[in-house]
């Protein structure tokens, strides 16, 4: 047959590699990414992220933007994790101000923003579950991160972009029903994770499918510039919250797990014990919540922080965010830079997914747990 | 006398061999034929087609409401509704999901072989469709027909059902659906050879390849062919979920990396023939398993229900009407039960990946379906009378099917643990390093996998 027409059809037949085109619209790539893969039979042979489908310049619009104006734009970084994009900017301005808080702002905050890392860690463990083929594992984890989303829509009046913090402090104080709630919540949660941990922990098919998939040496890691659970999977126990200390997190007894060998069970593991040490802290959090007000004394109305920069850093749940500011004494910021989490940890897919099949790109995007909101900005 | 001694005590079958259980000779047949039609054109033309208009009806109702089960049995496992809001608790719900899909435009892609992949979703729902001839739904007139290759004929055309996938896969020009279709290709390759190995064994004991007396010899001996070959059964169980593209082996249509595999660019009512396949083969596959393994429509117990109703007699109209209906009932009850585990599975389990697949198929599955042919057959050779060429007369080979008294059953259900043993050892040889559940030892595997795959990838890119 070949030898009948040796033309364009007989090179095609010679060829082994296939160019695998994977998103913008594809169920596994968390939103708008593609990926463009090579593909050698199912192998992965070499890798290609095209990111941007969800560009909007936040960076540009937050400089014609009062400071206050801003911070919902952090919302919808990550949006599914918005009061830690909150907080980092808040905190940033605060810094940029010398304002001091009230301590139960601080507490109030740090709750929130645990609260807030215990729902997006749900919300990865169900899109990474279902990625590998696990459906029930994924309404088990909404199931409880619903309990969170109503806590945060009856503090704050929103689910998912909560814009929970002000310049300064909180707009409102928690009253005995949220304390209630979140009580409640804790109480359920622990055995919750134990559920998952007995449906995926110790699953023939979960280890075969993540155990030694995308390993990644403590080295590579800290080279490629990978944080957050990524980075403490390869073992290396770097958590903003202990190492630059922001907010009260210092007056809390936590635990920064870290796995050994850096592939995807890891990964999975580290987070879910994060899970766990998020509720302790915020245990203590609500236990040791102080009295008093939660907005700063002699906040200005119009918001013009002096002239300066300041690079400010927090532990999202993805990883170390950052942001740069820089004020030049008007009510809008000359520059504003966020040094995004998911995109430093999505350069790190090529490296996991070379040599692995189809399969376990899909499940290696979902360790790596990127929101594309917060990678194109 | 030549040939193996007789050992004098051995504990000898019981007692003779029973007679056949009844059953019932009156078929509808009659009554067609009492309003005046010929014989032949009743029993040959008239009645079939009657009980095939019944049995693709009933069939297909039941399919559409398979979904309908799939949808409230995951509800069930995730801690949720289902649909609740078409009709009473959703009732209605398959006839709005038909009429939606009817009323879809039948889209075909750019480039894509018209002919082929307009063909392939009917190849595929026909290869399904086409075995219902065959199942033994019931006793007497409940089975449309029963060659005596049946079981063999229903393997062969269920394969049939793998060439619509694999034509829809490549028809459709485009590098998802080609890649499904590569693996359910594979896949289908694979596990059938387990999955026709696993019903060899209970065929030892059935000594037949019709489906209606595999049942009958079930009934005659008293046992169901589950109890003397488990392993066969857990091995054609596996096999058939990966037979039919289910969870955990739902690698062809994998809709997380795939997105939906061959039928990814289907639409409409030809996405739905492909639905419609599915299930249809997972009732077939249960009924295969139900009637090999579990005694069919036999059930103890069934003879005394139906002389409640009927009397006795098992010549009158209503015994044979009541001895149907109620064999067709355990049979459906059984193939229900069968179908529940199958989505219960899926809802469980995460996906394996293609060439765990693989390996589970040909490391685990074949190898533990061979080593049972092999223990069984010898057993049996073993356990069978003297002068029919065994060694200690516990099995009768009559021609109604095995006898076997209590001294029988105890010594299969001896040999049944026996084999787990021999089985566990031979697998847990095999597969050294995928046995142990050691972390580490897991890891290095995979990270050799990896080495390996990139080894293979450089070679070929270097020709």
């Amino acid at each position: 047959m070949a030898s009948d027409t040796p033309s364009a059809a007989a090179h095609v037949f010679e060829q082994t590699e296939m160019l695998l085109n994977m998103g913008p619209q594809h169920p596994s790539t968390h939103g708008v990414l593609r990926v463009l893969l090579k593909l050698d039979g199912e192998t992965v042979v070499d890798l290609d992220c095209d990111i941007g489908y969800l560009h909007r310049g936040v960076e540009k619009i937050c400089e014609h933007d009062t400071y206050p104006m801003i911070t919902p734009y952090f919302d919808r970084l990550d949006y599914v994790a918005a009061v830690n994009g909150d907080l980092v900017y808040v905190e940033a301005v605060e810094r940029l101000m010398g304002v001091e808080l009230p301590r139960r702002a601080e507490y109030l905050r740090v709750i929130l923003a645990e609260l807030q890392r215990i729902a997006s860690h749900l919300l990865w463990l169900a899109t990474h579950a279902l990625d590998i083929g696990a459906a029930t594992i994924f309404l088990y984890a909404f199931r409880e991160r619903e309990e969170i989303l109503k806590i945060f829509e009856n503090f704050t009046g929103a689910r998912l972009t909560a814009h929970a913090f002000r310049i300064g402090g909180l707009q409102w104080d928690a009253n005995p029903e949220f304390v209630r709630d979140v009580l409640a919540f804790l109480d359920i949660l622990p055995g919750r994770i134990d559920e998952y941990e007995t449906i995926l922990s110790e699953n023939r098919i979960w280890l075969a499918r993540t155990v030694g998939i995308g390993v990644l040496t403590a080295a590579d890691a800290i080279d490629t510039g990978l944080t957050g659970p990524v980075l403490r999977g390869s073992g290396v126990a770097y958590d903003v919250r202990r190492a630059a200390p922001y907010s009260v997190y210092p007056e809390f007894d936590f635990e920064i797990p870290t796995g050994d060998t850096g592939d995807t069970y890891d990964r999975y593991l580290v987070r879910m014990q994060e899970l766990r040490q998020s509720v302790r802290i915020v245990r203590q959090a609500i236990e040791g919540l102080p009295e008093g007000s939660v907005m700063a004394a002699r906040v200005p109305r119009v918001i013009k922080p002096p002239a300066g920069e300041v690079f400010h850093t927090n532990e999202s749940p993805k990883g170390e965010i950052g942001v740069y500011l820089v004020s030049d004494g008007t009510n809008t910021p000359y520059r504003l830079r966020v040094r995004p989490p998911c995109f430093v940890n999505l350069q790190a897919l090529k490296q996991l997914a070379v040599g692995h099949l189809v399969a376990d790109v899909v499940a290696l995007i979902g360790t790596i747990d990127i929101v594309l909101g917060e990678v194109d900005r | 006398m030549s040939g193996p001694i007789a050992l004098h005590w051995a504990p000898q079958a019981a007692s003779p061999p029973p007679p056949p259980p009844v059953v019932p000779s009156w078929s509808p047949v009659e009554l067609i034929e009492s309003i005046g039609v010929p014989h032949g054109f009743a029993e040959y033309v008239v009645w079939p087609a009657v009980q095939l208009a019944l049995i693709l009806f009933v069939v297909l109702t039941a399919v559409a409401y398979l979904t309908y089960l799939e949808r409230k049995v995951a509800a069930f496992i995730q801690a949720r509704l289902g649909p609740m809001r078409v009709g009473p608790v959703g009732l209605l719900q398959p006839l709005a999901d038909g009429l939606k899909l009817l009323s879809k435009e039948d889209l075909v892609p750019a480039g894509a072989d018209r002919f082929v992949y307009l063909a392939a979703p009917v190849l595929a729902v026909t290869a399904a469709l086409g075995l219902l001839v065959l199942v033994p739904f019931g006793a007497a007139w409940g089975t449309v027909t029963d060659i005596n290759i049946g079981l063999l004929f229903l393997l062969a055309v269920a394969s049939i059902g793998v060439l619509g996938i694999v034509l829809a896969g490549w028809a459709s020009n485009s590098k998802y659906a080609l890649l499904g279709a590569m693996r359910s290709s594979a896949q289908l390759v694979s596990y059938e050879v387990a999955l026709g190995l696993a019903l060899v064994g209970p065929l030892l004991f059935a000594r037949t390849l019709s489906m209606q007396e595999i049942v009958e010899s079930q009934r005659f001996t008293g046992l169901w062919w589950v109890a003397v070959q488990p392993l066969a059964f857990v091995v054609y169980f596996i096999g058939s979920l990966a037979e039919t593209n289910r969870a955990p082996f739902d690698l062809p249509e994998s809709e997380s990396e795939l997105v939906a595999g061959f039928h990814v660019e289907y639409s409409g009512f030809r996405w739905s023939l492909f639905f419609m396949a599915e299930y249809a083969n997972i009732i077939i596959t249960s009924a295969i398993a139900a009637t090999v393994f579990l005694g069919g429509w036999s059930m103890p117990g069934l003879e005394t229900a139906v002389s409640w109703i009927a009397g006795t007699d098992a010549t009158t109209p209503l015994y044979s009407t009541a001895f149907t209906l109620l064999s067709i009932g355990v049979f459906a009850g059984k193939v229900l039960v069968l179908v529940y585990v199958v989505m219960w599975v899926r809802w469980t389990l995460p996906r394996y990946r293609y060439d765990q697949l693989m390996d589970l198929g040909w490391r685990w599955l074949i190898p533990v379906s061979l080593a049972n042919i092999l223990i069984s057959a010898f057993a049996f050779l073993v356990a069978m009378r003297p002068d029919q060429g065994g060694l200690l007369g516990l099995v009768e080979v009559t021609k109604n099917g095995l006898w076997m008294g209590w001294a029988g059953t105890a010594y299969f259900l001896l040999v049944n643990l026996a084999t787990f043993a021999m089985a566990a050892w031979l697998l847990a040889k095999l597969n050294k390093t995928a046995w142990s559940t050691d972390l580490h030892a897991l890891r290095r595997v995979e990270a050799l996998r990896r080495a390996g795959r990139l080894a293979t990838a450089e070679e070929a890119r270097a020709e």
